[in-house]
This record gives structure tokens, C-alpha cells and sequence, in this order.
């Protein structure tokens, strides 16, 4: 590491807003006043000794989302919650002294899109990170350019892992760190003895019922069935008749996008009062985003296994919640990648600090070890295998389209995206 | 070819058009744009060989096909297939549980290569297949259709239906496929490593040298007897018939040769993104290179890449400058385009700038002639018509 000066305990460097008062002074440099932090910060040619777009007092990063095409409806969140965060860290005298401004591109939905804007953020615009992806196809056509340019990229989604980038921070779970304690508390708590696979056909659900399964088996539970439909497929009829017919004790679904309004609705239609817990439905896919196109009356009495609801009392999550919704409006719903999403610029922030320098390779080094003790789902830590510790939850869909949580993980779930047993 | 020859082939007007755009391929653009400019318009390139042969098929044919991304995702996943197996040796993909075969077959729980990947380990055998597959698949629907007089709307609508079918297929089948996220993460080529900035200048001149060849393919197809045909054939298909011709073979042919340069372009594609996903394969994409052939003019070849460069770049540009409204800025070029210049670029080309060109260029000579003595005033054969 060049530079130790720049080095503090790192969660310090990263407190929220309603304490940006008290804190600005640590967080812009000790002695330094918001308006004298320019000319005292480092200088660029020792933060900066790759070319980035980094100047003596701003520092470019790069927004990479939908925000036009299927993906739009869940990938706005996730734009929302990193302007906030850019903006909230402004607000605090910025990074090494220097004020982040973004580029946003949109990604459109389409997987080569992504391809080529990332490609354009770090060749052209050299930006010294990017917040962004959400599906996994996008972020495996971004993934080769991150790596052949040496970019710096923060996914938030939670995903099924098999993956381990230099080039990426996962701010988002592995696959195991939301089934296993899911399926564990199922049993545990409701005494579950078989289950029902459910998925939207791609890699995401496919590997996560894979671990499900062997989890399930290990335990000495069964599996009565494993089902897969096209993305986008609104005909669950024949399924739900399935789930009559083999009776298990829960659903285990991960269907995604717009296809869950049109199984959650159906399942109500079809006479399965999710409230009843008779089957019990736990799910991996739905956050509260997507209950609003559901409709709460339709997903009510449903268990989902995250890291992150809305409705977490901790005192940070309080503050991020009221901070969102100045920002973007009273009615707006926060998921668990959106809170993700919002992770993503605070651990760039705090590994820039604590490396001193805003270069990739310096970033990448610093990363692993770097807390936030001031996240919205409580506490995180960058594992070296760039993931994230996080704890698991449970929550239980209400009316009102939120969670309320019923179990959370005592201890932080260490992120293993190679699981052996699980392959 | 004699000069006689050539110049039928090429006569002034059109000698002109290639030129310019020689020399805007591959003098002015390398010159003026950096390398990850340059790497976008060789992509767009890729979807103007799809546009070429989309204005034999629909502007000489009359065969609109709404399915020409079906043969372009051909040609990239054979392209694709070649260089996934080249990126998966059993070193790189130690971590997998079944080490030497691609990762998503991995993911999948598939433990050997599937028997139709083999062959795809030759690159003669791939370069033979990015060609041939598709022109075999496209002979194989264009007899099944043509023969039985299917034509117009029901022809547009089974290509649809064919390009919503392979979709699905590959979407559903990951474990073969590679599923929604396509086939990604191509690294090298016969060893060569084909993400640097030199590959991609290689790439660029390799596609803008192809898309020439094609060019003067179609063109030749164009002004031959087969082109006259065809056209005659659009306007009036029964009197061909009633001629004595068989006019199913005719269109069987241009609808291969459309599908062949669209499997050559996705071939490009893949080799200069580097990845190839089942998006290009659907319904929207196939409509979009009906439109960059439409925005370029249906009846003109070099109109076909003036169009797919003027539509990708004002997709690119727009999407840049206005992230959350490009959209509509893009809805609003094709409604102008189609209300005010039905025949796309190269109509407005032949109404206003051609004349004034070739008045310059007369006027240029006739002065050159006048100073130098006569260069070549037989080449100068008025043949406006």
C-alpha cells in the first residue's frame, strides 16, 4: 500500500448522513473544514497514478443500469440508491477531498448494451468505479471488460455465485447466504418435511435449487418436484395443480420479474390461503419492489429469506429509510437490492481511503476487511473473496406490501460462492 | 474481370458511391476515431452485412423476412462455440467439477461436451459451418415456403415465428446454450488474444474487407440477369412464372445469399464484442435490421450501410446523452425518416447529393482536361439516366 496517512478505522470513514455533522471533520481529514478540504486533499498524482478521470477536486465514477426495458422496473431502485449515497457522501466533503460526479448510461435491458457502455465508462470516460448491473447475464458481458480493463465494479444484486472477480465487489448475497438459513429455519421452526422447487428458467434459479436440493437432502428432507418456466411465463395453472396434487409442506419459489404477478395471483385464485401456511411459500425472489406490482393482498401470509426488508428498526436503516424518501418521493418502497445498491458507493469510499489512492489495484487490495458499521441492514464486511458478511432474515408479507421480520440469523453468514458439497 | 467488364459492373454512379465509402471505411474513420469508437462502428458494420442482404431479399425480392436474426445468431454461436471451447481449456477452468468444458455446461451439471459442440473445435470446420449452417437452414425453409407459394405476410410471419422458436430453444436449453446469458467471456483466437486494441483494428479492416465483398457480391447479383428478374418478379410475379421461369429457385437463392451474409456478419459481431447472446436471435432485433435497411433505402446496397451506421449511432449517442429518454428520441427518427424520406437515406442521395457530385466531378475534369490534356475523357461516358 502506498499511503497509510489516509488510513482509519474504516467504518468511521463511512457514517451516514445524521451524523454528518458531528463526523464531517474526520471524514474530509481531521483538521479540515468542508471548503479548505480541496486544497489540502492528497495530490492527484499520488491518488491517481493510473489515468483515471480523477482531478484535484473531483473524482468521476460511473451509474451502469436500466433504466429503459423490462429490467427498468427493478433496476431503478438501484440507480436511486446510489445517487443518494453519492450524494449523501458529497454532502460530507466527498472522497480524498474530491467530489464524486457520475456518468449514468443505460443498459436498456440488453446484455450487449451493457457490454459496450461499460466498455465506454472505462476506455473513454476511465472512471474509477462503477456502481451497477443486475441480472446476471448483464454482468456476465460486462465481466470480461472489467477484467481486460482492470475496472472496478459493484453488483448488488444477490446472485448465485460461482464467481469470484477481481474486478467485482458483490454487495449482494450468494446463493447460500439466502437458502441455507432459510431452509434451515422452515424446518426448524414450521417442522417442513418436503418441498416443491420452483423457478423462472435460468441460471440464477437453476443453481439456487441446486444448493436448495442438496441442503434439503442433507437434512434427510425431500424434494417432490423441480419445476422451470421461460422467463416472463404467466401460466401457472398447471403448476398449482402440481402443488395440489403432491401437497408439500412448502413452495420454494424463485420466479422472477413480471412473471410473479401472475403466480402469486393465481395461487390466491386457485384457493391456496398463503396465511394458512398449508403449503407454507418461502421465497428467494420477491422484495418489496416487486410486491407492488403483486399487490400485497395477493403475496400476504408469504415467507421471503433476505438480507435486507424495509422494515428493519435499527437506527441506520431509520435514517436511510427517511433519506430515501425525501430524496425520491413518500410512496417509494425500498428492496433488498436496492439497499444493496446503496452499499456499493460507501465500501468504494471507504477502500479509496484507507488505500489512499483511488487505483484500481490499490482499491483492490484495500477492500477485503472493509466494515461498515453504518449500513442500512446493520453491519457488513468485505470478505477476501469480495463478498460481503451478511446476516439472513425472514420476513413475512403483509397487506401493506412489507415484511414483517420474524428471524434474523444470530451471526453474520460468511459468503462462500464455491460451496463444496453444493456443486 | 476486363475493364469492359468492371465498368458494367461499376458504372460511374455506383463506382462513385463504393469509393466514397472506401474511403470513408477505411481512411477517415481509423484516422479520425479512437479504438473504442472505431470497435463500435465495426459492430454496427456486422449488422450491415444483415441489411445488405436484407435489401436483396425485400428491396430486389420482395421477400421481407422479419427472421434475418435467426442466420445472424447462427453465424455468431458457431463463431461463439469455436472460441468458448478455445477459453475452456482444462487449466483454465480448473475450479470447475467437470474441468475442459465451457462453464454454463458446468453450472448445469452437464459432465461432457455435447456431440454437435465437437466439431466446433476445428476452426476450418467453424469457419466452413458459419457459413454453410445457415445457408442450409435458410435453403431448407426458403423450399418448404417458395415452393408452396407462401410469400408477402405469411412469409414475413413464419420468419418471426421461426426466430420466437429458436429463442426459446436456445434459452431453454442452457445447459447446451448457454441459456439468456449467451455464450460470454471469449478470450483468444488460435492463441491470439483477441481483446486487444490491435485484434480490434485487425477485426475492424477484416469485417469493413468482408462487408466490401459482399457489397460487390450483391452488386453483381444486382445488375445480372437474376437481379432484373427479381425485380420483375416483385412487381409481377405471375408473368415471370407464365415466362417460363421457375420462380421459387430464384427466391430460394436470394433468401440463402441473405441469410449467408447475415451469418458472416454475426460471425464479426462475436469476434469484435466478444460475446454472443440469444437477444440478436429474437423477433426485435430482426425488426430493427428491417429498419436499418429501411432508414438506409430498401433499394440501394451501399444505402443498407449508410443506414445501420446512421441508426446505431444515433442510438448510441442519444442513449449517451439522455440515459432515461433516448428511446423516444429514436421513435421520432424512424417516424421522420418513413414520412419524409420513403426511400431512406439513399433516395435523398440520389435526389440532391448525386446530381451535385457528379456535376462537381464533371466540372473538375472538363477544367483538368482543359489544363492537362485529355486524361481519360473515354472514361467519362455520360450514362445518367
Amino acid at each position: 500500500m502506498a499511503t497509510m496517512r489516509n488510513a482509519r478505522p474504516s467504518g468511521l470513514g463511512s457514517k451516514l448522513p445524521v451524523l454528518v455533522k458531528a463526523l464531517a471533520g474526520a471524514v474530509a481529514g481531521a483538521t479540515m473544514a468542508l471548503s479548505a478540504a480541496v486544497h489540502a486533499a492528497p495530490s492527484t498524482a499520488e491518488v491517481n497514478t493510473t489515468n483515471l478521470a480523477v482531478t484535484d477536486d473531483k473524482v468521476t465514477v460511473g451509474i451502469l443500469h436500466s433504466v429503459t426495458g423490462t429490467m427498468a422496473i427493478s433496476e431503478t431502485g438501484s440507480v436511486q440508491a446510489e445517487k443518494l449515497a453519492i450524494e449523501q457522501i458529497n454532502a460530507m466533503g466527498g472522497v480524498l477531498g474530491r467530489q464524486i460526479e457520475y456518468i449514468q448510461e443505460d443498459g436498456a435491458s440488453d446484455w450487449p448494451t451493457f457490454a459496450e457502455k461499460s466498455r465506454k465508462l472505462l476506455v473513454n470516460d476511465k472512471v474509477a468505479a462503477v456502481f451497477g448491473c443486475w441480472t446476471s447475464a448483464s454482468r456476465k458481458a460486462v465481466l470480461p471488460v472489467f477484467e481486460q480493463y482492470n475496472g472496478m465494479l459493484y453488483y448488488p444484486t444477490f446472485y448465485e455465485g460461482l464467481e469470484q472477480s477481481p474486478n467485482v465487489i458483490y454487495t449482494g448475497q450468494e446463493a447460500t447466504q439466502q437458502i441455507l438459513a432459510g431452509i434451515d429455519w422452515v424446518v426448524k421452526t414450521k417442522g417442513a418435511k418436503s418441498f416443491y422447487l420452483l423457478g423462472s428458467d435460468y441460471i440464477w434459479p437453476r443453481t439456487s435449487n441446486k444448493i436448495a436440493r442438496k441442503h434439503i437432502e442433507k437434512l434427510g428432507l425431500k424434494v417432490v418436484g423441480e419445476d422451470y418456466y421461460p422467463l416472463g411465463h404467466t401460466q401457472f395453472n398447471s403448476i398449482i395443480n402440481k402443488f395440489k396434487l403432491k401437497k408439500p409442506d412448502v413452495i420454494f419459489a424463485s420466479v422472477v420479474g413480471g412473471s410473479n404477478v401472475a403466480f402469486y395471483k393465481q395461487l390466491k385464485a386457485a384457493g391456496i390461503d398463503m396465511t394458512k401456511e398449508k403449503p407454507l411459500v418461502l421465497t428467494i425472489s420477491v422484495t418489496e419492489d416487486e410486491i407492488l406490482g403483486i399487490g400485497g393482498e395477493n403475496i400476504e401470509g408469504a415467507y421471503a429469506s433476505m438480507k435486507y426488508f424495509q422494515s428493519l428498526t435499527n437506527d441506520n436503516n431509520k435514517a436511510f429509510v427517511k433519506a430515501f424518501k425525501e430524496r425520491w418521493g413518500d410512496d417509494i418502497v425500498i428492496g433488498d437490492v436496492t439497499q444493496a445498491a446503496y452499499l456499493g458507493p460507501w465500501l468504494w469510499k471507504a477502500a479509496v481511503e484507507k488505500a489512499g489512492s483511488f487505483d484500481i489495484d490499490k482499491v483492490r487490495e484495500a477492500s477485503p476487511g472493509i466494515e461498515l458499521t453504518s449500513a442500512p441492514e446493520g453491519y457488513v464486511k468485505i470478505h477476501p473473496n469480495h463478498h460481503l458478511w451478511s446476516k439472513t432474515r425472514i420476513g413475512n408479507a403483509k397487506t401493506d406490501g412489507q415484511y414483517e421480520i420474524v428471524y434474523e440469523t444470530p451471526e453474520l453468514i460468511e459468503p462462500d460462492p464455491f460451496p463444496e458439497g453444493y456443486q | 474481370m476486363s475493364y469492359t467488364g468492371l465498368r458494367s459492373l461499376l458504372p460511374k454512379n455506383d463506382l462513385l458511391s463504393f469509393g466514397v465509402l472506401a474511403l470513408l471505411l477505411v481512411v477517415i474513420l481509423p484516422l479520425s476515431l479512437d479504438i473504442f469508437r472505431l470497435n463500435l462502428i465495426g459492430k454496427y458494420l456486422t449488422y450491415a452485412f444483415v441489411a445488405l442482404g436484407l435489401v436483396l431479399c425485400w428491396g430486389y425480392g420482395g421477400i421481407l423476412s422479419l427472421g434475418q436474426g435467426v442466420f445472424f445468431g447462427l453465424g455468431g454461436y458457431a463463431m461463439a462455440m469455436f472460441l468458448k471451447l478455445e477459453a475452456s481449456s482444462p487449466e483454465n477452468t480448473a475450479i470447475q467439477s467437470t474441468p475442459g468444458i465451457p462453464d454454463f455446461m458446468d453450472w448445469n451439471q452437464l459432465t461432457e461436451l455435447p456431440w454437435f459442440w465437437e466439431p466446433f473445435h476445428s476452426l476450418g470446420f467453424t469457419i466452413i459451418a458459419i457459413v454453410l449452417v445457415p445457408s442450409v437452414f435458410a435453403y431448407i425453409i426458403g423450399v418448404a415456403m417458395f415452393k408452396r407459394r407462401v410469400g408477402g405476410v405469411y412469409f414475413a410471419i413464419i420468419t418471426q415465428a421461426v426466430a420466437a422458436i429458436l429463442t426459446i430453444l436456445i434459452i431453454g436449453q442452457q445447459g447446451y446454450t448457454g441459456g439468456v446469458n449467451g455464450i460470454t467471456d471469449l478470450r483468444t483466437l488460435n492463441g491470439w488474444d483477441i481483446r486487444t486494441d490491435g485484434a480490434k483494428y485487425f477485426f475492424y479492416f477484416l469485417c469493413v474487407f468482408l462487408l466490401f465483398v459482399c457489397l460487390l457480391i450483391a452488386q453483381f447479383v444486382r445488375k445480372s440477369k437474376l437481379g432484373r428478374l427479381l425485380v420483375a418478379m416483385r412487381e409481377m410475379e405471375d408473368r415471370v412464372r407464365f415466362s417460363g421461369y421457375d420462380v421459387s429457385n430464384f427466391k430460394i437463392f436470394v433468401f440463402c445469399l441473405g441469410s449467408a451474409f447475415a451469418a458472416i456478419g454475426g460471425a464479426m459481431f462475436t469476434l469484435q464484442v466478444g460475446f454472443m447472446s440469444p437477444t440478436f436471435v429474437g423477433i426485435v432485433p430482426s425488426i430493427e435490421m428491417v429498419i436499418f435497411c429501411a432508414v438506409g433505402g430498401r433499394l440501394s446496397i451501399i444505402g443498407a450501410v449508410y443506414g445501420t451506421l446512421v441508426v446505431n449511432w444515433a442510438k448510441t449517442s442519444f442513449s449517451e446523452s439522455f440515459p432515461e429518454l433516448w428511446l423516444f428520441a429514436m421513435g421520432a427518427l424512424f417516424i421522420a425518416v418513413v414520412m419524409a424520406f420513403p426511400n431512406g437515406l439513399a433516395g435523398l442521395y440520389k435526389k440532391y447529393g448525386e446530381p451535385l457530385l457528379l456535376r462537381v466531378i464533371d466540372k473538375v475534369k472538363a477544367g483538368r482536361g482543359g489544363l492537362g490534356g485529355d486524361l481519360n475523357s473515354k472514361g467519362v461516358v455520360h450514362e445518367r439516366q
